[in-house]
């Protein structure tokens, strides 16, 4: 197959391929509601047509042999491992947090989940559970999941859980306030949680569902990251339908965006409704092909999920060994 | 974090994901398919079909002769007095139906044979091709006992026999175009399949056979050229209809000034697709992806020119660069690829010569750095920007995974570049305005216009182009005018 | 011939996709058309027809948002169900109408041929009844067909599959859900076919079918707010006007008996015309 040629052929080169990081990151300040629309106008719309016929074909990807294997390993290193329920207890967190550190018992070589999520009154007790794990503890904050409280009220929940030790704060944006215009004040909200949390990373829940359109999901997107949010999250998965392929493909392409015009890698974190290792390798894919493998690690992405850990090991072990096990044989912590 | 970091796109390594061939019991050799059944060619004559992505022999399929032509016509003929003229449109209707749905049972085998034959990704076979193909059937089933109502006045007629003659871009998708509304309608129909992708026709013999349509209903005489010229010359042939170049196309429609038969044609085309400054970006950006690639750019209708606002142009073209270096270009039976094989080396050489044109006229050449098999034959997605109007490679279809982007200040001149082609297929305007969207839609000479979405395909919409393009509908109700006698 | 004891059916309501018994636990004695006992059928109530609303209306924005094609092929799939128990409908029709096998036969094969027909008209009848309309301004102006909810439909008491088949199709094809008061006497072939719409795919409470007594039933879903139309043409006249009349009430779309019965007014009868405008401009 050769072919007469006037020029050499010009390829497209490893650096075209690539999402365009700046050395010097230059997130912008933001002084009032007034900049904040104006940034916000210059970004475009979203066609819901198009987002769903993308997701849709990303999904028909067959990952296969190694690439899933690893793809599986990876998946349960990123795993928030959750219990947010009325009914916790210390009992219940120690079980989770047993869980997170050694997901599988009979099998040292299964990586750690990357952290526990749970509700700021229980983070000392994980904090003292996990010490010398590498397992972080991820604290929900800011009256979750509504987020129906005053400020202070919300500012409280996340001293409290910094106070505890929580790595990482979960927070809610307030969709009433975004809903009804006051974008200023949903940004304002991030920038004030951002600085009480100190050291820990800011996770900054979207609500997808209640959000409704996926200009809204790509818009409040860039208000938490223009805030400071270090992730960005989907859902509570305590309102109508939580992470959709769709809602993550139009996040992550916020998220590259935003690398590329201000130096800043944004984390995305997908929660809810998230139980089998087939819809996990699907947004894995969706990361490679929309950010691509530099966002491949528990730094940058996360599931929050609890039963899905369990589909995850099963289909490790059947990828190993060709045979399916029983639920019971492992954990139902 | 501050790294000077790219990450490429895509680069997660799949491991191979391959289809299984064997589900596609193919024979080592197929006859014509006359009178319900496979039959030799009077003179024995047949040839290798190859994949054309590994260049490797698939089957031999018969050379069928003029005589081979006359006897399929006059079966067609006998069928069509003697059985499928006095057979109810509700008959006739479960009849289409039964082909549908055997056409969804053997969806597996039909996709891999496709990719096989053709060259295509199996994920476009399994997923675009066949369930379209079927949903084809089904559609034109509800129109067999309904033609009373189609708008073309009461109780009308079939033209009698129709010659057929279809392309390698979308086999057994263009034959189900082509009969299901022949049948429907009360026609028969001698089949003439492209000369490289023949197998599908001869699969769906083998469906036609199961659901016992009335033997000559349908005849397939596969071969080169000569059979398509044969079909079209012979005298009790009542309508022609007939998909691929221009070139050919006149030729066809010379011949049929003389001879009168009934005529429609389906072209060739150089698809504008046009994007404003308000598009959404990543979506236009797949759509224009989409528009010229899918299919490796063996599409008439495809979006083979960008015409993008010049105020977006250096964004979008790096987008797109980005973009095109991410598909994955390999092994069409892989799950995994997103463009497959050019189809014969024929159509190789015919990319490669245009493709020259673009370098020394100046355009500026972006090519994938995809790594092409050794064998078979293969073209990397190209683009080449800074493309005028006057450039061959904006003017002539290439028919091939290359896209020519040129740039537009105005609605008007946007409508203006797009209409400058003695072509008229389909265009693509992408844009968050309505009322703007709606405006140059009804300003462009194209038979069909995609808003915020390109090549999308449906039994219900009627497709086909406007000068030299062609002439009839494929598709809808207007899709039964081509084989009505009103 | 063998001692065995048959198992013999009992013919419930179709509600929702499921098959419940009348919540009143009233049930009323069928015969064929010679007079022998053919089954207790259920007797429905007022209340059950209420749940049966509930079920429609719960139904049909989804049955709605599904794809024509989609429609098509389900539709398509009870013919199937319908050919493949042929026999059983023959022998139902047969001893309902007091038919001999080969008319009952022929009825049967009409009424499946006729559900053929109707799976067709799914993705066809916007093309028909739609239009894009000229206006004298720079506008793109359209209309679609669009279903208007829920129908009532109230059976034909003597053609017991074919009339039945002819009254539910046609506005489920055009994307209503229905409930249907079968025919008093003749009930049983229309709970064959609900049975079949449970393996052909029917989403629950697109065809919801009550059984028992037309006088008693009607006059609540003539006047039930929440059905968007009413077929009367199973009774006769002097009803049917003291029905319209209730009806009236929540001005629903009412098809009379009188009127004529050609396929295609069934297909408009429960159908709006829904027109946009949009601005055609740079």
């Amino acid at each position: 197959m050769s072919q007469v040629s006037i020029a050499p052929l010009r390829l497209v080169t490893a650096d075209e391929r690539g999402v365009h990081v700046p050395a010097q990151a230059s997130r912008p300040v933001v002084e009032s509601e007034t900049q904040l629309r104006a940034l916000l106008g210059g970004l475009s719309g979203v066609d819901a047509v198009g987002v769903d016929a993308r997701a849709a074909k990303l999904a028909t990807r067959s990952l296969k042999k190694s690439t899933k294997l690893a793809a599986l390993d990876l998946a349960i290193s990123m795993v928030d491992l959750t219990t947010l329920e009325g009914s916790d207890t210390l009992g219940k967190v120690t079980s989770l947090c047993a869980k997170a550190r050694r997901p599988d018992p009979s099998d040292s070589d299964v990586p750690s989940a990357a952290a526990v999520c749970v509700y700021p009154d229980l983070v000392a007790h994980a904090r003292h559970v996990l010490h010398g794990s590498s397992v972080k503890v991820a604290s929900v904050a800011t009256a979750f999941p509504s987020g129906r409280a005053s400020m202070n009220v919300k500012l409280l929940d996340v001293h409290d859980a910094v106070e505890a030790g929580a790595d990482e704060i979960d927070m809610v944006i307030d969709r009433g306030a975004y809903l009804s215009g006051r974008l200023g004040q949903v940004f304002d909200e991030v920038v004030a949680v951002k600085a009480a949390c100190g050291a820990a990373h800011l996770k900054v829940i979207l609500e997808t569902a209640e959000l409704a359109t996926y200009d809204n999901v790509r818009r409040a997107s860039w208000i938490a990251m223009l805030g400071g949010a270090d992730f960005i999250k989907t859902s509570t998965g305590k309102a109508g339908v939580s992470a959709t392929l769709p809602n993550a493909l139009v996040m992550l392409e916020a998220v590259r965006d935003f690398a590329e015009m201000y130096g800043e890698l944004v984390g995305v974190k997908v929660a809810g409704g998230i139980r089998t290792s087939k819809d996990a390798l699907r947004y894995l894919v969706l990361v490679n092909e929309t950010v691509g493998a530099s966002w491949l690690t528990p730094d940058r992405f996360r599931f929050g999920a609890s039963s899905l850990l369990n589909d995850l090991l099963m289909q490790r072990r059947k990828q190993r060994t060709g045979a399916y096990v029983r639920p019971d044989e492992f954990s139902s912590d | 974090m501050s790294e000077d970091l790219t990450s490429p796109l895509g680069s997660m390594v799949y491991d191979p994901a391959p289809e299984s061939a064997s589900v596609a019991h193919l024979r080592s050799s197929y006859g014509l398919f006359l009178d319900g059944k496979f039959t030799d060619p009077e003179s024995h004559a047949s040839f290798e079909t190859l994949n054309p992505a590994t260049e490797v022999p698939l089957a031999r399929v018969a050379q069928a002769s003029i005589d081979d032509v006359g006897r399929a016509v006059a079966s067609s003929r006998q069928a069509y007095e003697k059985v499928w003229s006095k057979t109810t449109g509700a008959e006739r209707a479960k009849y289409l139906y039964r082909i549908a749905r055997l056409i969804q049972e053997r969806s597996r085998e039909l996709a891999v044979v496709e990719t096989l034959d053709n060259g295509k990704a199996i994920r476009e076979s399994r997923d675009i091709d066949i369930p379209l193909a079927a949903a084809h059937f089904f559609y034109y089933a509800g129109w067999a006992d309904k033609l009373d109502y189609a708008g073309f006045g009461p109780n009308p007629k079939p033209l009698g026999v129709a010659g057929q003659i279809i392309p390698w871009n979308f086999p057994l998708l263009m034959a189900a175009w082509k009969l299901a509304p022949a049948l429907a309608t009360g026609n028969t129909c001698v089949l003439k399949p492209a000369e490289t992708t023949p197998l599908t026709a001869l699969v769906l013999a083998e469906i036609l056979q199961q659901a016992e349509l009335p033997p000559g209903v349908v005849n397939i005489v596969t071969g080169d050229g000569s059979v398509g010229a044969a079909l079209v010359d012979h005298p009790d042939v009542d309508k022609i209809a007939f998909t691929g170049s221009t070139e050919v196309g006149r030729v066809i429609q010379q011949s049929v000034a003389v001879s009168h038969k009934h005529l429609t044609l389906e072209l060739g085309g150089k698809g504008a697709n046009i994007v404003f400054e308000d598009a959404p970006v990543d979506e236009m950006i797949e759509g224009i992806i989409d528009g010229i690639f899918f299919n490796q750019g063996h599409v008439c209708c495809a979006g083979s020119r960008l015409l993008v606002q010049e105020s977006i142009a250096d964004e979008v073209l790096r987008r797109l660069v980005r973009r095109v270096d991410q598909l994955r270009v390999g092994d069409p039976m892989d799950k995994n690829t997103d463009v497959g094989a050019i189809n014969s080396a024929a159509q190789l050489a015919r990319i490669e010569e245009l493709t020259q044109y673009g370098e020394t006229e100046g355009a500026t050449r972006y090519t994938s750095s995809c790594v092409l098999p050794d064998k078979g034959y293969w073209f990397a997605p190209t683009i080449f920007a800074d493309v005028s109007q006057s450039h061959r490679i904006a003017r002539e279809e290439i028919f091939g995974p290359v896209l020519s982007v040129l740039t537009f200040r105005t609605p008007e001149e946007a409508v203006a570049k797009a209409n400058n082609s003695n072509y008229g297929l389909a265009c693509g305007v992408w844009s968050e305005k309505g009322s703007r969207t709606l405006w140059v839609a009804q300003r462009l000479r194209a038979g069909v216009i995609w808003a915020n979405t390109y090549n999308r395909f449906d039994p219900t919409s009627p497709f086909g182009g406007v000068r030299e393009s062609g002439f009839g509908r494929e598709g809808g109700r207007h899709g039964l005018e081509a084989y009505l006698d009103v | 011939m063998s001692d065995r004891l048959d198992v013999r059916k009992t013919y419930k309501l179709l509600v929702n996709g499921a098959f419940p018994r009348s919540e009143s636990g009233r049930s009323y004695e069928v015969l064929s058309a010679s007079g022998e006992f053919l089954a207790n059928v259920a007797q429905g109530s007022r209340k059950d027809l209420r749940d049966a609303v509930v079920a429609a209306r719960g139904a049909q924005a989804k049955w709605w948002s599904q794809t024509a094609y989609n429609r098509g092929q389900v539709i398509y799939r009870l013919a199937e169900m319908a050919e493949s128990r042929r026999d059983e409908l023959t022998e139902h029709v047969g001893l309902a109408e007091g038919l001999k096998g080969k008319s009952a036969q022929q009825s049967v094969e009409r009424a499946i041929d006729r559900m053929v027909w109707y799976a067709g008209w799914t993705d066809k009848i916007a093309q028909i009844l739609g239009s894009s309309n000229p206006v004298a301004g720079p506008f793109f102006n359209f209309s679609v067909p669009v279903p208007s909810g829920v129908v009532a439909v109230l059976s034909v008491q003597d053609s017991s599959l074919e009339g039945f088949v002819d009254a539910v199709l046609a506005p489920i094809c055009v994307g209503n859900a229905v409930v249907a008061v079968a025919s008093e006497r003749r009930p049983t072939p229309a709970v064959l076919l609900g049975e079949m719409t449970a393996t052909a795919d029917f989403p629950g409470g697109v065809l919801n079918i009550v059984t028992g007594f037309t006088g008693e039933l009607a006059p609540t879903l003539a006047s039930h707010e929440d059905v968007d139309g009413i077929d009367l043409t199973g009774v006769d006249e002097p009803f049917a006007d003291e029905l319209a009349a209730l009806a009236a009430g929540s001005i629903k779309r009412v098809l009379r008996p009188s009127e004529p019965q050609n396929p295609l007014r069934r297909l408009r009868a429960f159908v709006e015309t829904s027109t946009v405008w949009h601005t055609i401009g740079q």
